[in-house]
């Protein structure tokens, strides 16, 4: 037994050297079949040789656990980095990339990879990231970072923030205009100071149109799990809510599924969905009707894409705090759905919008706020 | 006698990881990828210079203690699905001395570890009891309590260490495993003294387990309970203490998280995974202390690796992740490889 024992281990680490030896002997034919192509093998070559190109720029993003193609956010600022990408010239993989994150381990280390890799500017999409970042810009005073939807310290970090509660305002006018039952959902991601803004802002807009409404608020404790969403929009529905705006990323394309499920089962359900980050109308297409009623949508692609060239023009916002507004169409709300949408809706909405604009009224931003706001009406 | 055991032993690893390696190969070539410059890339991500040496390092050290935890319960013939929700206490708890007490680091440090490994060591302490006293099964309590485990720290992040936040403040300097030094010796990565933690534990399983007469017992529940009855052994009690023991090692690999590579603890929106993965390490450690230490370093590198496969070579994320699991699956399924080596040798009989 206790010989056997040895052999196994034994065993163990001759296998690990395979492994090892294996990967060492590849990547010099990696770097071989690199020169062919490229002239230069390693990752920094290929970084230094796109600067040369592209007037010394390049500019990368690190998602949160999201991804890319999670309909929403971070989506959203990687098609702002491919336009910005397309309209300078540069490559994918060398002017411009992305690194995704699987856990909240990977944050700090895509960040450093990126950085290693010479990006001039690397974002991180997502207040989930700011401590990482935090941290990063730290060590590497002469890279220039932005972060997405929180606040971070430090010269060389751009901070870029919306004001959601706005565009949220406007999102709760809409349903409180829509809903039959007088009752209305919001499905939030994290519950934190950023998904509570985006839930002050809707009650806020529900209740200034009629406090008579319900609004049942609901956390899914994540931004990736469509599972969870779907569960909590499906007590939603079967409880009598008919207008469920979501604020939860990916978590809300289960949100999407349930409302799809039942317009399925009867075509005559009246059940709606507010999307949120983009315009998610494709998202809410079911055989020839749509339950997409609007989208809160933030255009993170937009300010990507500004920040970006501001960098690239010598003009990077250090240790500022940019803010997008209703002002600036950085938040807005999407009129897609032309038949859900009706006329009444949009002049409501518009109505509203003005006065936000104007200063008439305050849009409360914290759950403390929203108090005092409803307590006022 | 063409294969003895011995050399069976020392080839069925090789096999499963070069049949993993070259399955995870014909998937990239099948998807128009290089699978060259993909493993290129995945060793330029592990020990490409010495940041990501340090990260790869960083990662590999909760593995090795959540390796253990599952492989010392096995031994004395416990699946202790419940590492993860471990994990979270211990992480949990050391956070909270972390940030609560004002003590010296020789103090500071020790206790937060200690803290740690016993709030991991109640938390598998609970279904040890429950199978040994009234025969519930373990898989079915451990898997529940990573539930509980899970949302009770998200509450208690929320409401007890903090007003409303989904963050807790840094933890003192003092309780940090964190190091200037390391740090700076690998361009910032979040190396930390854990490691050392790790290797240590693992010194210690290998010497209760084969040393001492507590790890005789345990072991000898874990071949036979029955006869372990007959020869006197009070079976309950290695049941119990198995957990506990299992749960504490756990336990740490948390704090390694919240000592070491964190130095605070968030609100989660899903498992950590470190227990999860801490199950094929053990499987694949063949539940040996060196075997953990070994997996765990396989696990940590293609973890840690596999994140620059997309950044360097190209290979979509989704098609990382399935090479890595071929990877793993093959190297898990070595049981397939053992049973055909065996069918091969009774034919040339």
């Amino acid at each position: 037994m206790f010989k056997n024992r040895w052999f196994i281990m034994f065993a163990l680490l001759l296998s690990l050297g395979l492994v090892l030896a294996a990967c060492g002997g590849s990547s010099d034919g990696g770097e071989d079949e690199a020169t062919g192509n490229e002239g230069e093998g390693s990752s920094e070559g290929s970084g230094e040789e796109a600067s040369g190109e592209n007037g010394d720029f390049s500019v990368a993003m690190v998602t949160d656990i999201g991804g890319v193609d999670d309909k929403s956010f971070n989506q959203s600022a990687w098609e702002g980095l491919q336009a910005f990408g397309e309209e300078n010239g540069l490559v994918e993989d060398e002017g411009f990339d992305y690194a995704q994150s699987e856990s909240d381990a990977d944050y700090v280390t895509n960040l450093n990879r990126l950085v290693r890799q010479d990006y001039n500017l690397i974002y991180g999409i997502g207040y989930l990231l700011q401590p990482a970042i935090e941290e990063v810009a730290g060590q590497y005073p002469d890279t220039h970072f932005a972060i997405v939807d929180s606040v971070a310290e430090g010269d060389n970090i751009a901070s870029i923030t919306f004001k959601e509660h706005q565009g949220s305002f406007l999102a709760g006018v809409a349903a409180a205009n829509k809903t039959e039952s007088n009752q209305v959902g919001f499905v939030g991601g994290v519950d934190g100071d950023l998904i509570n803004k985006f839930e002050a802002g809707f009650v806020a807009g529900v209740k200034s149109v009629n406090p008579e409404i319900e609004v049942d608020v609901q956390y899914a404790e994540s931004f990736a799990a469509a599972d969870k969403g779907k569960l909590i929009a499906s007590n939603m529905y079967d409880k009598g809510i008919d207008v469920i705006y979501h604020a939860s990323g990916a978590t809300g394309n289960g949100v999407f599924a349930q409302a799809k499920d039942i317009k399925n089962n009867d075509p005559e359900a009246n059940v709606w969905v507010i999307g949120v980050d983009r315009d998610q109308h494709e998202e809410g297409a079911v055989n020839d009707t749509n339950v997409t009623l609007t989208s809160m949508v933030k255009r993170v692609d937009i300010a990507v894409q500004d920040v970006s060239t501001q960098a690239m023009n010598g003009e990077f916002p250090g240790g500022e705090v940019i803010e997008y507004g209703l002002e600036d169409d950085g938040v807005s709300i999407a009129r897609t759905n032309e038949e859900a949408m009706t006329e009444e809706i949009i002049s409501a909405v518009e109505e509203w919008k003005e006065k936000i604009i104007n200063g008439e009224v305050e849009v409360p931003s914290t759950i403390e706020d929203l108090e005092t706001y409803v307590n006022s009406l | 006698m063409l294969f003895s055991n011995r050399v069976i032993n020392i080839l069925i690893p090789i096999i499963s990881v070069l049949l993993g390696l070259l399955s995870g190969a014909i998937i990239m070539l099948v998807f128009g990828y290089n699978p060259v410059t993909g493993y290129a890339a995945l060793w330029n991500g592990a020990f490409g210079d010495s940041y990501f040496l340090g990260e790869t390092i960083r990662q590999v050290t909760p593995y090795i203690l959540s390796g253990l935890a599952v492989a010392f319960a096995l031994r004395t013939g416990l699946l202790n699905i419940g590492v993860e929700g471990q994990v979270i206490v211990g992480w949990l708890a050391s956070v909270w001395v972390g940030i609560s007490f004002d003590l010296p680091m020789i103090l500071h440090l020790p206790l937060a570890l200690v803290v740690a490994g016993i709030a991991g060591a109640i938390w598998g302490g609970i279904p040890g009891l429950l199978k040994a006293k009234l025969g519930v099964h373990e898989v079915i309590v451990t898997i529940m309590m990573n539930y509980i485990a899970l949302y009770i720290s998200n509450e208690m992040v929320r409401s007890v260490l903090t007003d409303g936040d989904d963050r807790t403040a840094e933890i003192a300097p003092t309780a940090s495993l964190a190091s200037e030094w390391l740090a700076s010796m690998t361009y910032f990565s979040r190396l930390h003294y854990g490691i050392l933690v790790a290797l240590f534990i693992a010194a210690v399983m290998w010497f209760v387990l084969n040393k001492t007469t507590t790890g005789f017992e345990l072991r000898s529940v874990g071949f036979n309970q029955n006869a372990s009855k007959y020869a006197g052994m009070n079976v309950s009690k290695n049941i119990i203490l198995a957990m506990v023991i299992s749960g504490a090692f756990a336990g740490l690999a948390g704090a390694m998280e919240g000592l070491g590579t964190f130095g605070y603890m968030n609100v989660k929106s899903g498992f950590t995974n470190i227990g999860f993965d801490g199950i094929a390490v053990a499987l694949l450690g063949a539940n040996t202390a060196l075997g953990v230490v070994l997996a765990a370093f396989l696990f940590g590198t293609l973890k840690i690796g596999a994140l620059n496969m997309p950044t360097e070579a190209g290979v979509p994320t989704e098609l990382v992740e399935i090479v890595i699991a071929l990877i793993i699956f093959f190297v898990a399924s070595s049981y397939i490889i053992r049973w055909l080596f065996l069918r091969f040798k009774k034919e040339g009989k």
